[in-house]
């Protein structure tokens, strides 16, 4: 009997958890297909108004075009750095390894606000900033740890007798490379790509910091807010919501079918 | 043996804190079946590797057909091996991993789709080509790596403990389908392992290593017969080792006085006199047992303590006087014949020339 109510409890502890995480987002959503002005109770009528207003304002466009293209180039530039540097990890043994790793680990810990102030003076310095490439840069900063740690967490389950069997049979090391190392991490490297993008095209404080006037759409998102409380909010919400979701879900399907894998062969 | 297809010349190899092997000289014949057998950290996977270009030789030579290899990238050897993990390649099907050395080699793909087929089937797993080897059976996968290591026409083969994952009835299978192939290729196998029943049933030759260093080589027959030291005799198991001081010499026949008693043993074949320390084996098959005294030569009274029931055989461990164990194995239905209830007085003999004394020249 306490057992069954232990249970209940816990399973009503955690419903409460999601709606506290998932009702103001569920609220933005609903509040985007609403007519109302200002989002109060009771709801108006539905409309599509305001997705039409977003997509009839050309700043608003053109942030969406500059998020795209750096959300992308972040995925692939962390995601190579990440792979690059996990691979190091697994396959050599050198002095100062400890540090080389803690180092590759490091720009997660460091506040925003921090790197983002540093990030801006420093590619100031070399004449970069307020340029689309300067947020690229940054992002792959902040993205690099998080590619290596997924991909890292695959070459784990990598039998060392792996890549030797490939030289065995002929393979140069590059060519193991591609045709062992890079199918076996293959799923890893694809949730890399999704974290790595998601993280991007969320991140507001760094690309507010050094993105000039090539916005993205979290900074858009923050200048309409600070002109007024308009419901297209929350229709860029919703939609950057699905986006984010989108790519994490598909990070996470691939990295748990990693782990069932590995259950069925253990 | 014929002309070596490998020799060993005084190959070292030292790790940075130890040695793993010790500079050691030995060749393997053309279309031999080479087993090396060992405990674990005895350096048998260490000499393997460096056969196959894993490891690089920190002395010595390896010449592969007069070839010296040393320095030839793994990759560039025709050395396959058959991994203790097997280490297939878990995103390949059982026909693309069989393909994977055709297709480094630059084989083209329908030549190579056809060869692994071929290979599948010669091993009897031709209807599992296309399946993932994940959802293959032990045995299956054990035969997707042996095709994978021979779809290349190799002239020699290497395998690393490749049964030790397997189910015992399984390894009895798979060893025989090891033997079957090796004849029928006619090419070198050399195999590791830390079993001995794998590396006697199935190898021309087995080298005993320990510590780095050779213990013995030979065919299986002498070293279980002839141990050349007292590892091998205990490594090799089920012998009775003896350690004492020569007595008396003659010609043919030297006595030695054990802890346990006087006994005759065959003249080694080297200086000996008394006073000298020897010692020697007897096979624990080799002993009889009785419950009369015979009128022969090396008798032991003693007790019995245990018998291990092995199937046809039993193995009765007895305790001779100042409590020195003796092993002794004889048939089922031989035991039979034995009374040995009540824990009743036993005689456990053999002739002069069963004994083998560690060192000895020149007789088996």
């Amino acid at each position: 009997m306490t057992d069954r109510l232990i249970k209940v409890s816990l399973l009503a502890y955690l419903a409460l958890v999601f709606v506290f995480i998932f009702t103001p987002i569920v609220a933005s959503l609903v509040f985007s297909f609403n007519s109302d002005r200002f989002p109060s109770l009771p709801l108006g009528s539905f409309t599509l108004h305001w997705y039409e207003t977003v997509l009839s304002r050309p700043e608003i466009l053109e942030a969406a075009k500059t998020s795209l293209i750096v959300a992308v180039s972040t995925a692939i530039l962390s995601t190579f750095i990440g792979f690059c540097t996990a691979y190091t990890d697994y396959r050599f043994n050198f002095v100062g390894k400890s540090a080389f790793l803690a180092l590759a680990l490091l720009p997660p810990t460091i506040p925003l606000i921090i790197m983002a102030l540093a990030m801006l003076s420093w590619l100031a310095q070399i004449g970069l900033s307020g340029k689309v490439s300067s947020i690229i840069i940054s992002h792959t900063v902040l993205g690099a740890p998080f590619a290596m740690a997924v991909i890292r967490l695959r070459l784990n389950d990598m039998d060392p007798s792996l890549e030797a069997a490939s030289w065995n049979l002929g393979a140069s090391e590059w060519r193991s490379m591609w045709e062992v190392v890079i199918p076996f991490t293959k799923p890893s490297i694809i949730a890399a790509l999704c974290l790595t993008a998601a993280v991007s095209f969320d991140e507001f404080a760094v690309a507010w910091f050094v993105s000039g006037l090539n916005k993205t759409v979290p900074v858009v998102i923050l200048e309409i807010l600070q002109g007024n409380v308009d419901p297209q909010i929350n229709a860029i919400g919703t939609f950057v919501f699905f986006i984010s979701m989108t790519l994490i879900i598909i990070a996470q399907a691939l990295l748990m079918s990693q782990g069932r894998k590995k259950d069925a062969s253990a | 043996m014929t002309k070596p297809l490998v020799v060993f010349d005084k190959v070292e190899k030292r790790f940075a804190e130890f040695t793993a092997v010790k500079p050691t000289s030995f060749e393997i014949g053309a279309g031999e079946f080479l087993a090396i057998m060992g405990p674990s950290g005895c350096g048998k996977t260490t000499t393997l590797r460096m056969l196959a270009g894993l490891e690089a030789p920190t002395g010595g030579e390896i010449r592969f057909e007069g070839r010296v290899m040393n320095h030839v990238k793994p990759h560039e050897r025709d050395t396959p091996m058959v991994w203790q993990s097997l280490a297939l390649f878990p995103f390949l099907n059982a026909r693309e991993n069989v393909e994977f050395g055709l297709k480094m080699r630059g084989v083209a793909a329908p030549v190579r789709r056809k060869k692994a087929l071929e290979w599948l089937d010669r091993l009897g797993i031709g209807q599992f080509a296309e399946r993932n080897v994940a959802k293959l059976s032990g045995g299956q996968r054990q035969r997707v790596a042996l095709a994978r290591s021979l779809v290349t026409e190799p002239k020699i083969l290497l395998l690393d403990e490749p049964l030790s994952a397997l189910d015992a009835h399984l390894v009895i299978r798979m060893q025989s389908v090891l033997t079957k192939l090796q004849k029928e290729l006619g090419i070198t196998f050399v195999y590791v392992t830390h079993s001995q029943s794998e590396a006697f049933a199935m190898a021309d030759r087995v080298i005993i290593m320990a510590q780095g260093e050779i213990a013995q080589i030979g065919k299986s027959k002498d070293i279980y017969r002839s141990p050349s030291n007292k590892f091998v005799a205990e490594f090799v198991g089920r012998n009775n080792i003896f350690e004492g001081k020569v007595v008396h010499v003659s010609p043919e026949v030297v006595k030695v006085e054990t802890p346990i008693g006087q006994f005759a043993v065959p003249h080694p074949g080297r200086a000996v006199k008394a006073g000298d320390p020897l010692s020697f084996v007897v096979a624990a098959d080799l002993v009889q047992v009785g419950t009369e005294r015979p009128a022969a030569d090396n008798v032991v009274e003693c007790q019995i303590i245990s018998e291990q029931f092995m199937g046809t055989t039993v193995t009765l461990f007895l305790e001779a006087p100042g409590g020195e164990e003796l092993k002794v194995q004889i048939g089922q239905r031989e035991l039979e014949q034995i009374d040995i209830a009540g824990g009743k007085r036993l005689f456990a003999s053999w002739p002069a020339a069963r004994a083998h004394v560690f060192g000895a020249k020149g007789h088996a």
